[in-house]
C-alpha cells in the first residue's frame, strides 16, 4: 500500500480537486468563458471594424420657401443613399476602418424618443444655413458621430478618406487593445476563482454542517485550508495556461519580459486572493451572506481596477487609492511583464506586498474563523 | 477526578446561549457497551447536551470525561475514540461514497482494508462508486454513520440518525446499530424524537425538557414514572402537559 494516499492531506487535495473538475459549469466559467470573453473583446477592439454613427435629423423650415432644401438634407439627397426615410453615406479608409453614418430624418418629438431609445446618439437641427447638434458630450458615441457629421458638413467626405498615409496604425504586439486586455482578465481569472472557489464552497461546507463534521475528527485543520487553496492554485494555473495558449496562437500575444517574474507574481497573487477569500469566508455560514460579501469584495475591483480599460478615466483623486488595490497592482505588473519586458527586479516589490496581504488576510482570517 | 467504571460521566453541566440556558445543570454516567437515548422535544437542550459531549461546545458551568478524559486537555485522543454522525450533514456532492469514505478514513490514518470493512457493515457496497447526490436519503445516513464507524468508536454519539427516512431505511439503519451492539463494545448516545427508536434500540432512556432531565431509566422503569403509562408520549404528556415530537 503507499502510504501518501492515506495521507490525509492527500486525500484531502484530490477531494478538492475532484469536486472541482467533476463540475461542469466551473470548466465553462473558469476555462471557456474567460477564452470567449478574450476571443469576443480581443476581436472587437482589434478588428478595424469602422464605426457606426447614427443621428436624427430634425427639419427647421423656418426661412426655407419653395422648393428650397435646408442644408444638411439638401446635401445628404445629393450625396447618400436614401430608403424609407434614412440616408446613409459611408466614408471610406483603409487605415481607420469604413465610417457608416446614418441620418434618420424625423420629426422633433421622434428624434428625443430615438435618442432615449438608444437609436440615435446625436440630434441634428437642420436649418437653411447649417445644422445644429445636441447631444451628451460625455458619451464619447455621441461625441465621435458629432465630430463625424460637423466634418462632413463643413468639409465633406474627403476629410475622412485623405492623408490615409499619415496614419501608421499599432499593430506591433503589445501595442494592441488585446495585449492590455488579457493580462487583465488572467488577473481577474485568480480573483474570481479564489473569491468564489474558496470562499463560497468554505462558506457552503460549513452551512451544510461539513466543516463540523471533519474538526470532529483528528484531521488538521491547516490542512483542509492548504488542500482547498492547493487544489484551487492547480487549477488556476490550468486556467491560465490555457488562456494564454489562445491568446499565443490567436492574438499573437507574447511575454516580452522575464518568464520568472510572471511566475513570481503569479504565485504572490494567488497568494493574495487566498488569503483575502479565507479572511471573507471566515465567520458566515449563511450563503447569501456570502455570496453579497464576496460581490461586495470583487465587483469594484472588477469595475474600477483597468482589467478592461485604463483606470486612468477616473479622477486623480482616485487614482493612487485605485492602483493599490490587489487586483489593480496584479493587472499592471501582468501588463508590465506582458507589454512592457518587464523582470523580476520590476516587480518584485508588487509581489512582496501582495504576498503579505495574502498572509496577514490568512492569519487574521484563521484567528476569528468559525468552524461550526 | 472521574470514576473509570463508566466511558461517559456528565456532571452538572449548564450551558446558555444569550439569554436562553440550553442546559440546566444535567448530570449522566454511561457504561461502556451501554446504549443511551436521550429524547425530547426540539429545544429540550439534547443537542447542546451531546455536542458538549462531542467537544463541539464548552461548558459554562460542570465537568465532561470520556474514559476519564477532559476534551480540554486531551483533544486528540478523544477525536479517535469517538465516532458521530450529524443530523443533516451534507459530505461532498461530487465524491464517491468510496472517496468520502477513504477521505475520513486518511484523518484516522486508516487504509482501504478498514473502509472496505465498512462498507460490508453498513450495507453499501454496491453504491461504493455512486456520487453522493445520487444517494438516497436513507444511504447518505447510512455513508454517514459508516464514515462515524470507521475508527472502531469507543462511543457513538448519532443526532436524529432516522430523521426524515422511510420505515425501511430507519429499520436498516437500526439494524447496524444492533449489529453494533452485539459484537462490539461499543457504547451509543443517541438524540431522537421517535420512540419506537429508543425503546428499540437502547438500554436506558433520557427523557429531557428545557434543559432538564425529566426522567431516566429501563423503559419499564420509566413507564412506571407517575403511575403506568402506555407510551413515552403518554408520559411525557403527563409530565409537561405537551407531546415529545413536538
Amino acid at each position: 500500500m503507499n502510504k501518501i494516499t492515506n495521507h490525509q492531506l492527500y486525500r484531502l487535495i484530490v477531494a478538492h480537486f475532484a469536486e472541482i473538475i467533476r463540475e461542469p459549469s466551473v470548466i465553462f466559467w473558469g476555462v471557456v468563458f474567460p477564452i470567449l470573453m478574450a476571443w469576443g473583446l480581443g476581436i472587437a477592439f482589434t478588428q478595424k471594424g469602422g464605426v457606426q454613427a447614427k443621428l436624427a435629423v430634425v427639419i427647421n423650415l423656418e426661412g426655407v420657401s419653395g422648393n428650397q432644401q435646408t442644408k444638411l438634407i439638401s446635401w445628404l439627397t445629393a450625396n447618400a443613399q436614401k430608403k424609407d426615410s434614412v440616408y446613409t453615406i459611408t466614408l471610406k479608409n483603409e487605415k481607420l476602418g469604413n465610417a457608416t453614418l446614418s441620418f434618420f430624418e424625423t420629426s422633433s418629438s421622434n428624434a428625443f424618443t430615438l435618442l432615449k431609445k438608444g437609436k440615435v446618439s446625436v440630434i441634428i437641427e437642420d436649418q437653411l444655413n447649417g445644422s445644429s447638434y445636441r447631444f451628451d458630450p460625455a458619451n464619447a458615441e455621441a461625441k465621435a458621430a458629432y465630430h463625424l457629421a460637423a466634418d462632413l458638413e463643413a468639409h465633406g467626405p474627403l476629410f475622412y478618406t485623405e492623408n490615409q498615409s499619415q496614419i501608421q496604425p499599432l499593430t506591433l504586439s503589445g501595442t494592441r487593445y488585446v495585449d492590455f486586455l488579457i493580462p487583465g482578465l488572467l488577473a481577474m481569472g485568480i480573483m474570481m476563482a479564489c473569491s468564489w472557489g474558496i470562499s463560497y464552497t468554505i462558506i457552503d461546507r460549513r452551512s451544510k454542517k461539513l466543516l463540523r463534521r471533519m474538526v470532529a475528527t483528528p484531521m488538521k485543520k491547516s490542512n483542509l485550508l492548504f488542500a482547498l487553496i492547493t487544489a484551487r492554485f492547480t487549477m488556476n494555473l490550468a486556467e491560465a495556461i490555457l488562456l494564454f495558449l489562445f491568446a499565443w496562437l490567436y492574438f499573437g500575444v507574447k511575454i516580452q519580459g522575464s518568464f520568472s517574474a510572471l511566475i513570481v507574481l503569479f504565485i504572490s497573487a494567488n497568494i493574495a486572493f487566498s488569503g483575502i477569500a479565507i479572511l471573507i469566508s471566515s465567520r458566515t455560514a449563511n450563503t447569501e451572506v456570502g455570496n453579497g460579501m464576496i460581490n461586495a469584495i470583487v465587483t469594484p475591483m472588477m469595475v474600477v481596477s483597468g482589467v478592461f480599460f485604463s483606470y486612468h478615466n477616473f479622477p486623480d483623486w482616485a487614482i493612487p487609492a485605485i492602483q493599490y488595490l490587489p487586483l489593480t497592482m496584479i493587472t499592471d505588473t501582468f501588463r508590465s511583464i506582458f507589454n512592457e519586458g518587464a523582470g523580476f527586479l520590476d516587480v518584485w516589490r508588487e509581489a512582496l506586498v501582495l504576498t503579505i496581504t495574502g498572509i496577514v488576510s490568512f492569519v487574521i482570517g484563521l484567528k476569528i474563523f468559525k468552524w461550526y | 477526578m472521574s470514576d473509570s467504571e463508566y466511558i461517559v460521566e456528565v456532571r452538572q453541566v449548564k450551558k446558555s446561549f444569550k439569554d436562553v440556558q440550553a442546559v440546566k445543570g444535567v448530570s449522566l454516567k454511561i457504561k461502556p457497551g451501554e446504549f443511551v437515548a436521550l429524547l425530547g422535544p426540539n429545544g429540550a437542550g439534547k443537542t447542546t447536551l451531546v455536542e458538549m459531549i462531542e467537544g463541539i461546545q464548552h461548558p459554562d458551568e460542570g465537568e465532561i470525561f470520556i474514559a476519564g478524559k477532559q476534551w480540554k486537555h486531551h483533544q486528540h485522543e478523544l477525536h479517535q475514540m469517538i465516532g458521530l454522525s450529524l443530523q443533516e450533514t451534507r459530505f461532498m456532492d461530487k465524491l464517491t461514497a468510496y472517496e468520502t469514505m477513504r477521505l475520513f478514513a486518511s484523518f484516522y490514518k486508516l487504509n482501504s482494508d478498514r473502509v472496505n470493512e465498512v462498507f460490508s457493515l453498513i450495507g453499501l457496497d454496491e453504491k461504493k462508486k455512486a456520487y453522493v447526490d445520487n444517494l438516497s436519503g436513507g444511504q447518505r445516513q447510512r455513508l454517514a454513520l459508516g464514515v462515524a464507524l470507521l475508527n472502531k468508536p469507543k462511543i457513538l454519539l448519532l443526532d436524529e440518525p432516522t430523521t426524515g427516512l422511510d420505515p425501511n431505511a430507519r429499520r436498516e439503519i437500526w439494524n447496524i446499530l444492533l449489529d453494533l451492539k452485539k459484537n462490539h463494545n461499543t457504547s451509543l448516545i443517541l438524540t431522537s424524537h421517535y420512540m419506537e427508536e429508543a425503546e428499540y434500540l437502547c438500554d436506558r432512556i433520557i427523557i429531557m425538557d428545557q434543559g432538564n432531565i425529566l426522567g431516566e431509566g429501563t423503559l419499564q422503569e420509566i413507564l412506571a414514572l407517575g403511575g403506568g403509562h402506555r407510551s413515552l408520549d403518554e408520559l411525557f404528556i403527563s409530565l409537561t402537559g405537551r407531546h415529545l415530537y413536538e
